[in-house]
């Protein structure tokens, strides 16, 4: 079991490292220095310019001083705001997006998961296909879409919650949370479904049946465990999904967080904002991937002899 | 050949008896023909502006009102079906080419190229690659056959991955076995036995990843960095109908529906399709 970890997060690091190359060489190939669209500056500004930025030095050098600031978490500075760093921004827009993706991880969790297993129980009957049709809705609107549509009907038709800012009015987290929320809630309402009906059709189902336990003490103690592996195998891949989903939520709704940062930073043409962000959210993405695997692991008995 | 085509007719019986997925393709062969003939159905031009007939609410002359420019909102989702349907086909066919081809290689021979082909696959799945392509985009410019290449070059994997379990699945039969036994060639082996068996698994495949490629287009274009103005897709006119909704609601409203009815059908059809070929899997 631990040999299967130790040999999951084996795998993962050299991953990242080659991403964060490939990265770094992607962003050097881009035609034109960083200051070239810029004004023209003076020949002696350009190479003071160069200097600061490390740009003078041969490729392999600067991708050798890369590297070895970045295991120190030093992204370097920002191309496009002279004095700050990247580091610095990343942590700044951190916690605003966390805090964001856990409220939405809790709205689809509970929406989802509780539509599907009630789907699942009630399998065939309205409280199946009302929530499915839904999720089905829920899947095809995209986030972009979902998100203005909550804002043109609560913020300026019914003028019920505010439609911007993150943490300055009451409620303002809200329509964010719910629009990122969304999508996850119907796909995990019906991965929830799915599992829950493959679960229940098992034997050991049927005996806990048999032995004459209540049908509520059934599906928790018996068949929850075995339903949502499924919903838990997709949690780690979803979470890349919510990065995208935040560059979306957080430019619809101005959230001052690390996916707005991102979507500037692309405008801009702010290579080192792009570069740090890129490899930032890769770890990010390659980190929780890692945490589902092992959650999965830990909860079916089965897939632990197989690996 | 005669049990070839029963299976085919089967399929396409139990295909019209579902009412979901025949509306579908449907709209779906609606959309399509609307979209080629964009040019001669488009009752003006999609980029001619004209500032005095600025955000007109839909009428008569303007069926779905025009944008705070003047242009015609519904030429211009003519248009923008042109784009949008052609990276869903494009970007598509590339995920169908390498998906197809590694999956099959990696099924056939087997072995140790096997595993190493699928290793890295599975490596390529928890990269991100939302980012990579921004990335793609922000450093070559924002070129659409670039779009296009990006996106099914990152849509691939789960195809490589259905077309190897059904190519391993195929190898093992008991048929096969005696054709290779037999002595038939690698070739004949794979246009006999092999192509045969993966054309449905691909088909219904190949549909369900449209919409995602669409959906991933239109999420670039509606962040900025997908389809760049004078031309547009679904996602760009979202974009703009998202900046004057407050005033113009329909600018959001029409071209939001027209992508939402769009990505239904394509669902709709494509889970159709995989009831059809394959009744062993239900939709659940």
């Amino acid at each position: 079991m631990l040999k299967v970890i130790l040999k999951r997060i084996a795998i993962a690091i050299p991953v990242i490292l080659i991403v964060a190359s490939l990265t770094f060489f992607l962003v050097r190939m881009a035609p034109g220095g960083p200051f070239d669209a810029e004004k023209v500056v003076p020949p002696q500004v350009m190479k003071n310019l160069n200097a600061v930025y490390n740009l003078d030095a041969p490729l392999i050098i600067q991708y050798r001083d890369y590297m070895l600031n970045l295991i120190q978490g030093d992204f370097g500075p920002s191309f496009r705001y002279p004095g700050r760093s990247v580091t610095e921004m990343i942590f700044t827009g951190l916690p605003v997006t966390f805090e964001l993706a856990f409220y939405a991880i809790i709205v689809a969790m509970i929406i989802g998961s509780l539509a599907g297993v009630i789907a699942a129980v009630r399998r065939n009957t309205l409280l199946d296909y009302v929530p499915m049709t839904i999720a089905m809705i829920g899947i095809c609107m995209p986030t972009f879409l979902l998100g203005p549509l909550l804002v043109l009907y609560f913020g300026i038709y019914l003028e019920a919650l505010p439609v911007s800012g993150w943490d300055s009015l009451p409620g303002d987290k809200i329509l964010p949370s719910i629009t990122l929320g969304a999508a996850y809630a119907a796909y995990i309402a019906r991965l929830s479904r799915g599992g829950m009906l493959e679960t229940l059709s098992q034997d050991y189902i049927r005996t806990a049946r048999a032995k004459g336990l209540p049908e509520y003490q059934v599906i928790i103690k018996h068949a929850l465990q075995g339903g949502l592996v499924p919903v838990v195998s997709f949690l780690g891949p979803a979470v890349a999904g919510l990065i995208g989903g935040s560059f979306v939520v957080e430019t619809i709704f101005q959230i001052p967080g690390l996916g707005r940062f991102y979507v500037e930073a692309a405008f801009n043409r702010d290579y080192t904002m792009i570069l740090g962000t890129t490899i930032f959210f890769s770890t990010l993405i390659i980190f929780f991937n890692l945490l589902s695997d092992i959650a999965v692991l830990l909860m079916n008995p089965r897939a632990r002899s197989q690996t | 050949m005669n049990q070839e085509s029963s299976l085919w007719s089967d399929a396409w019986r139990r295909l019209l008896a579902n009412r979901a997925a025949l509306a579908g393709g449907v709209i779906l062969l609606i959309l399509v023909f609307l979209a080629i003939f964009a040019p001669w159905i488009a009752p003006h031009s999609y980029s001619y502006q004209n500032l005095e007939l600025g955000a007109q609410p839909p009428s008569s002359e303007f069926l779905l009102g025009t944008d705070t420019l003047g242009r015609d909102l519904f030429s211009r989702i003519l248009y923008g079906a042109r784009v949008s349907l052609l990276v869903g086909f494009v970007a598509t066919s590339v995920a169908l080419v390498i998906g197809v081809s590694w999956g099959i290689v990696a099924g056939y021979f087997g072995g140790r190229i096997d595993s190493v082909m699928m290793r890295i696959v599975d490596v390529l799945y928890g990269l991100p690659f939302i980012i990579f392509i921004i990335l793609l985009m922000v450093i070559f410019g924002r070129n659409i056959w670039l779009l296009f290449g990006a996106i099914g070059a990152v849509e691939w994997l789960t195809m490589a991955r259905i077309v190897r379990g059904q190519v391993l699945t195929v190898k093992t039969q008991e048929y096969v076995l005696a054709a290779q036994a037999m002595g038939v060639s690698n070739i004949q082996m794979f246009r006999k036995h092999i192509y045969p068996n993966i054309l449905g698994p691909i088909a219904v495949y190949a549909t369900l990843t449209i919409p995602q490629v669409m959906l991933l287009e239109a999420f670039l274009s509606f962040l900025g960095l997908g389809i760049q103005p004078p031309m547009s897709s679904w996602g760009t006119l979202i974009r703009y109908g998202v900046e004057s909704m407050e005033e113009y609601s329909w600018l959001l409203i029409y071209p939001g529906l027209t992508f939402t009815i769009t990505l239904f059908a394509l669902n709709f059809f494509g889970d159709g399709l995989r009831d059809a070929l394959d009744p062993k899997i239900s939709s659940d």
